[in-house]
């Protein structure tokens, strides 16, 4: 069962033996660190409320960019023959590849941690939120990540798997936001499917059950699709 | 070793592989020959375990190949058609990689990638990344990857396609090497590569096995109805050739037939006066001791004797055409 790390090293490595890693690094840190420090100082607050409350909607995208790759590239090269042919059970295969993607996404979070030891600085910081928020990110990156794995399962074509990946996403993220559009009897429904929703109750410091109970059952049941996809192509 | 049952594939409604049935023992380099489409990579795919058949079974080392795939993968090691490999890792990353996987214990896996890197010719591009690399030396990354574990069975599909003359002889040497020990199972088109390097062909069309032995039984019987035999003779007329050799039982036809314009030599008068000739003979029988008897009797001077070997291709393009007409 230690097969699995190798496929996850060998994807890690080529996340950073390319420009791929860089490059996602790079965007996201402008686009975060600009949404969030040019309201910084407007609003003369010591903590990073707003870089969490942004934190799902970049992460729609950005992190089915970082998983588009790990099964469309494959299968679109035939390198997933080599794959299936040696050694390895689908569990392995999809286990180190979805580990490969969670720990790109937490790659991305590692230099924002300058954000608030930068922010401790200038005023009274809560740490509580702020790991609160630190391992929500990693929830939900973790979540999205297993999305964009299946997303990638369906098809050859990487355009196709990001753009699949970040609708699904996407509409978790905004759908607790919408719920005035729907009627009164599915509310309640559709704000548990909500990411946002149970993340923002994650940032705030508050670590409920539910709410961790929500990303693991996303994580399972998109990599259990995954597995489900995986089987078909035989 | 490897034993095949009925084997079907299916694609929707397409019958890539019809009923195939194969034993195959150790030690023994089998080549599967075939037109295209014939189905001789959905039978390699099949037995890798990477397609699923549509029915029949296959079972390697009595283990069947649904309960067991993993004991099965770690026995085989498998070159597929196109060697698609991760184009931005190193050469010697990726053999690491493949070392891991193939769980080499961390202390061997240096050597290991050492010594592949000296059978396969790859020495030089170790620190070059795949997609830097020439078709060739892709296939010999191939090769590299297939051999890593020392498997049992060697599955390489199309090996020498893409390569250079020189490339071919040397993944040929390599395969004919391992097959001293080893089971090798490799699919081609090209009969003289069969020729040169299998103990066993077994011949498929559109899904089917039209023929299956060793390669020289193959030879010997799968054969036409008839033998030629081609004569140059000199001193000799056309008339008394035919007189004297007809009644030789067997022999059907007697050509005289026109020497190829640049045969004729640099001095156009002395090959006036040979003669060229095909005798077609009925195949039950070796007629060529006979045929020389009587040209010895008679005064013409025998310059050649000579009986068209049965090739290969001969047969097959016959097996197949014939299984192409039937259907």
């Amino acid at each position: 069962m230690r097969q699995f790390s190798h496929v996850m090293e060998k994807e890690l490595k080529d996340y950073f033996v390319t420009p791929i890693a860089y490059i996602v690094i790079t965007i996201f840190l402008i686009v975060t660190g600009w949404f969030f420090f040019s309201t910084f100082f407007l609003y003369n607050q010591a903590n990073l409320r707003s870089f969490f409350t942004l934190l799902p909607l970049i992460f729609s995208f950005v992190v089915p960019a970082i998983a588009m790759r790990l099964f469309a590239e494959e299968l679109s090269r035939g390198s997933y023959e080599l794959l299936r042919t040696m050694p390895l059970t689908f569990s392995d295969i999809i286990l180190g590849k979805f580990l490969a993607g969670l720990l790109m996404t937490a790659a991305l979070l590692v230099p924002t941690i300058a954000y608030p030891i930068s922010i401790a600085f200038l005023g009274q910081l809560d740490w509580g939120p702020v790991v609160g928020g630190y391992f929500g990110a990693l929830l939900l990156g973790g979540a999205f990540t297993a999305i964009g794995l299946f997303s990638s399962a369906i098809t050859h074509n990487q355009i196709v798997a990001f753009i699949v990946g970040a609708a699904i996403c996407f509409t978790l993220t905004l759908i607790s936001k919408m719920l005035y559009f729907f009627p009164e009897s599915v509310l309640d429904i559709l704000q548990y499917l909500g990411a946002d929703f149970h993340f923002s109750n994650i940032s705030k410091g508050i670590i409920d059950s539910r709410d961790l109970i929500y990303f693991f059952s996303v994580i399972v049941v998109a990599l259990y699709g995954t597995y489900l996809v995986l089987l078909q192509k035989k | 070793m490897i034993h095949v049952d009925n084997l079907t594939k299916f694609y929707d409604h397409f019958c890539a592989v019809d009923r195939i049935s194969l034993d195959i023992h150790k030690g023994e380099i089998l080549g599967l020959l075939g037109p295209n489409g014939a189905g001789k990579t959905t039978t390699l795919k099949m037995l890798t375990g990477y397609f699923r058949p549509s029915s029949g079974t296959i079972e390697i080392e009595d283990l069947n190949i649904d309960d067991h795939p993993l004991e099965i993968k770690q026995m085989i090691g498998y070159l597929p058609e196109s060697s698609p490999f991760y184009k931005d890792l190193l050469v010697y990353d990726y053999l690491n990689y493949v070392a891991k996987i193939r769980s080499i214990p961390p202390r061997e896996r240096q050597p290991r990638v050492k010594d592949l890197s000296e059978l396969c010719g790859l020495g030089h591009v170790m620190h070059k990344s795949i997609g830097e690399l020439s078709k060739g030396l892709n296939q010999r990354v191939g090769l590299a990857h297939a051999m890593m574990r020392d498997p049992e069975i060697l599955i390489l599909d199309e090996p020498t396609q893409g390569l250079d003359p020189n490339q071919i002889m040397e993944i040929r040497n390599i395969i004919r090497k391992i097959g001293e020990e080893k089971t090798v199972i490799f699919s081609t088109h090209i009969l003289s590569e069969a020729e040169a390097t299998c103990d066993r062909i077994v011949i498929i069309n559109r899904g089917r096995i039209v023929a299956d032995g060793k390669t020289e039984i193959l030879k010997q019987s799968a054969g036409q109805p008839s033998i030629t035999i081609n004569l140059t003779l000199a001193n000799a007329a056309f008339d008394d050739v035919r007189k004297v050799l007809k009644p030789i039982e067997g022999i059907e036809a007697i050509e005289s037939v026109h020497p190829q314009p640049d045969e004729t030599g640099h001095d156009g008068s002395k090959t006036d006066a040979r003669l060229f000739l095909r005798l077609t003979c009925r195949s039950d029988a070796d007629r060529r001791e006979a045929i020389y008897q009587q040209i010895k009797a008679t005064d013409w001077i025998l310059l050649e004797f000579s009986q068209q070997a049965q090739t290969l291709e001969t047969i097959f393009h016959d097996l197949t055409r014939q299984a192409n007409k039937e259907n």
